[in-house]
C-alpha cells in the first residue's frame, strides 16, 4: 500500500496557499485576453486592463492579487489504496494552510466562531471536502475563496414544473442582485439536483474546472453556453461599472434527485477565479 | 478624462464630481471594514469619542494583507461597502464625506450622502497589488487588536478610482447597466 506523509501533505498545501494569491491561473488570464478583445464598454476595458496589470504585478512582486487571500477549500481525491502517516489528513491540510499563510504573508480572514467573531489568526480552519477514489494517489483541488462572491451565492429549492426556464430565471436573479458586489467578470458554479446541502457541493465543486472547459454531457455542456449568453446580456460588466463581460464562464455540475425535488445553488466566483491542484 | 483630486476633499470638489468621473486621489485617508465600523458605531451610541476626528475625512474600506519586508503596506484593495452601511449614516452625520469601496450601497446611505454632501468612489475590486503601489504611508490609528480590521491612516498618491454615487443623487452602478442590458 502506498504511503503518503503528514510532511509531504502540509508541504503542498503551503505553496498550494502561496501559489493561487500570487499567481493568476493561465485559464482566468486568457479568458481576460479574450473578454478586452469582445467587451463592448471602454470603461469595461480598463477594468479589464486593470485586472490583467495587477496579475503582472502581483506575479512579478509575488505579492497576493487580492488583499482578500480567502478561506481555503480543498476537496480531496483520496485512493482507497493509500495509507496516510503520520498523522490525520485534516491536521495535515490545517498546518499547510497556517504555514502557508504565514510564509506566504496572507492574511488570516477566518474567525473561530461566526458569533463571537475573534480571529484565528493563522488563517485556519480550512473546509475540506473528502471524495473516496479508486486508485492510490492523493490529488488536491484547492480554492482560496473570497468573501465577497460566496456571499451573494444562493440556494433554492425549486420545483420540478419550474424546469430549465425557472433554473435559468434563477441563475439570471442571483447574478443580477449579486451585481458589482461579487467582484464580475463572475465565474458562475451551477450545481443541479442531489439535494439540498449536495447541491451546494456540487455548485462548489464545478468552479474547479479549469475556465473554457465545457461539461462532458452535450446537453449540460449546451446550458452552459445558453447561460452564459444571457448572463452577458444583463449589462453588468467588469467591476459592474456596465458593459458586456459579465461572465467569464458558467460551470454546471449535476446530480440524481429525489421525485418531488429540483434543488439548485448557484456559487459565485470572483474574477479571480483561484483554483490549484496537486497530485501526492 | 482623469481628474487628480487632493483627499480629503473640499466641498466644492464633492459637489463638481459626477458619477462616472475617473479620478486620481492623493492625500490621506482613514482605513476601516467590518469590525471598525461596529466599534465606532457603538462608541457613538455611548456618547464616547471616536478615535478620529471624522470632519470632512475619508473612510476606506480595505484590510490590506500584512506588509513583507520593505512594503509599506500588503495588497490593498476594497472590500464591498454594502456591509458598512448600517453604520454609516450615523459616520455621515458626524462629518465623513468620503468613502471608497466597491459595491453597492443602500437607499439609506444614498439619501443621507446627499443630506450631507457626501461621495462614494469605488475602487477596482481584485486589484490589489497594483493599487498599494499607490499607497506611500501607513500609520496605525486605533483598534490595533484587530488585526487587519485595524483603522489606519494612510497616504496616498495618485490612487485610482471612480465616482460611483455623487452628493446629487447619481448612481453609476444604474446608469452604466441600463446602457448594456439587452435582456
Amino acid at each position: 500500500m502506498k504511503k503518503i506523509l503528514y510532511e509531504d501533505i502540509v508541504k503542498a498545501i503551503a505553496e498550494l496557499c502561496i501559489e493561487a494569491n500570487y499567481e493568476l491561473g493561465e485559464d482566468v488570464y486568457n479568458a481576460f485576453k479574450l473578454a478586452l478583445a469582445t467587451e463592448k464598454s471602454e470603461t469595461g476595458k480598463g477594468v479589464l486592463q486593470q485586472l490583467m496589470d495587477n496579475a503582472d504585478i502581483a506575479s512579478e512582486l509575488q505579492v497576493p492579487m487580492c488583499q482578500d487571500t480567502g478561506t481555503v477549500v480543498c476537496i480531496v481525491e483520496l485512493g482507497q489504496d493509500c495509507h496516510i502517516v503520520g498523522g490525520s489528513l485534516y491536521d495535515a491540510i490545517n498546518d499547510g494552510i497556517r504555514k502557508g499563510y504565514g510564509e506566504g504573508y496572507l492574511r488570516n480572514s477566518i474567525v473561530k466562531d461566526p458569533i463571537k467573531r475573534k480571529n484565528t489568526k493563522d488563517n485556519s480552519p480550512g473546509i475540506v471536502h473528502v471524495e473516496l477514489v479508486e486508485g492510490d494517489s492523493l490529488t488536491i483541488h484547492m480554492t482560496a475563496k473570497g468573501g465577497g462572491a460566496e456571499n451573494m451565492s444562493d440556494l433554492k429549492m425549486l420545483k420540478p414544473s419550474d424546469g430549465i426556464e425557472g433554473i435559468k430565471q434563477y441563475v439570471l436573479d442571483v447574478v443580477r442582485v449579486a451585481g458589482p458586489n461579487a467582484c464580475p467578470p463572475l465565474v458562475v458554479g451551477i450545481g443541479i439536483g442531489g439535494n439540498f446541502e449536495r447541491c451546494a457541493y456540487l455548485a462548489k465543486k464545478s468552479l474547479f474546472r479549469p475556465i473554457g472547459k465545457r461539461h462532458e454531457d452535450e446537453g449540460i455542456a449546451n446550458l452552459e453556453v445558453e447561460l452564459m449568453e444571457e448572463i452577458n446580456r444583463l449589462g453588468i460588466g467588469p467591476q459592474g461599472l456596465g458593459g458586456t463581460t459579465t461572465a467569464l464562464d458558467i460551470k454546471i455540475e449535476v446530480e440524481a434527485c429525489h421525485i418531488a425535488a429540483l434543488p439548485v445553488a448557484v456559487n459565485l466566483n470572483c474574477h479571480a477565479s483561484r483554483h490549484k491542484q496537486a497530485i501526492l | 478624462m482623469t481628474k487628480s483630486i487632493r483627499i480629503p476633499l473640499e466641498e466644492a470638489d464633492i459637489l463638481s464630481l459626477k458619477a462616472g468621473d475617473r479620478v486620481l486621489l492623493s492625500g490621506t485617508v482613514y482605513t476601516a471594514r467590518d469590525a471598525a465600523h461596529k466599534r465606532m458605531y457603538e462608541q457613538l451610541q455611548k456618547g464616547e469619542a471616536l478615535p478620529f476626528d471624522l470632519s470632512n475625512q475619508a473612510i476606506y474600506y480595505v484590510g490590506p494583507t500584512p506588509a513583507k519586508p520593505g512594503q509599506v503596506i500588503g495588497s490593498a484593495g476594497p472590500t464591498t461597502s454594502s456591509r458598512m452601511d448600517t453604520y454609516t449614516p450615523a459616520l455621515l452625520d458626524k462629518g465623513l464625506s468620503a468613502m471608497i469601496g466597491k459595491g453597492y450601497r443602500s437607499k439609506e446611505v444614498k439619501q443621507s450622502m446627499i443630506k450631507n454632501k457626501a461621495i462614494y468612489f469605488g475602487a477596482i475590486g481584485g486589484s490589489a497589488a497594483l493599487i498599494s503601489r499607490s499607497i506611500t504611508a501607513v500609520e496605525m490609528i486605533a483598534y490595533e487588536d484587530l488585526g487587519t480590521e485595524a483603522i489606519r491612516r494612510l497616504t496616498i498618491k495618485d490612487f485610482p478610482a471612480i465616482v460611483i454615487n455623487d452628493a446629487h443623487g447619481n448612481d453609476l452602478y444604474v446608469e452604466g447597466v441600463e446602457k448594456y442590458r439587452h435582456i
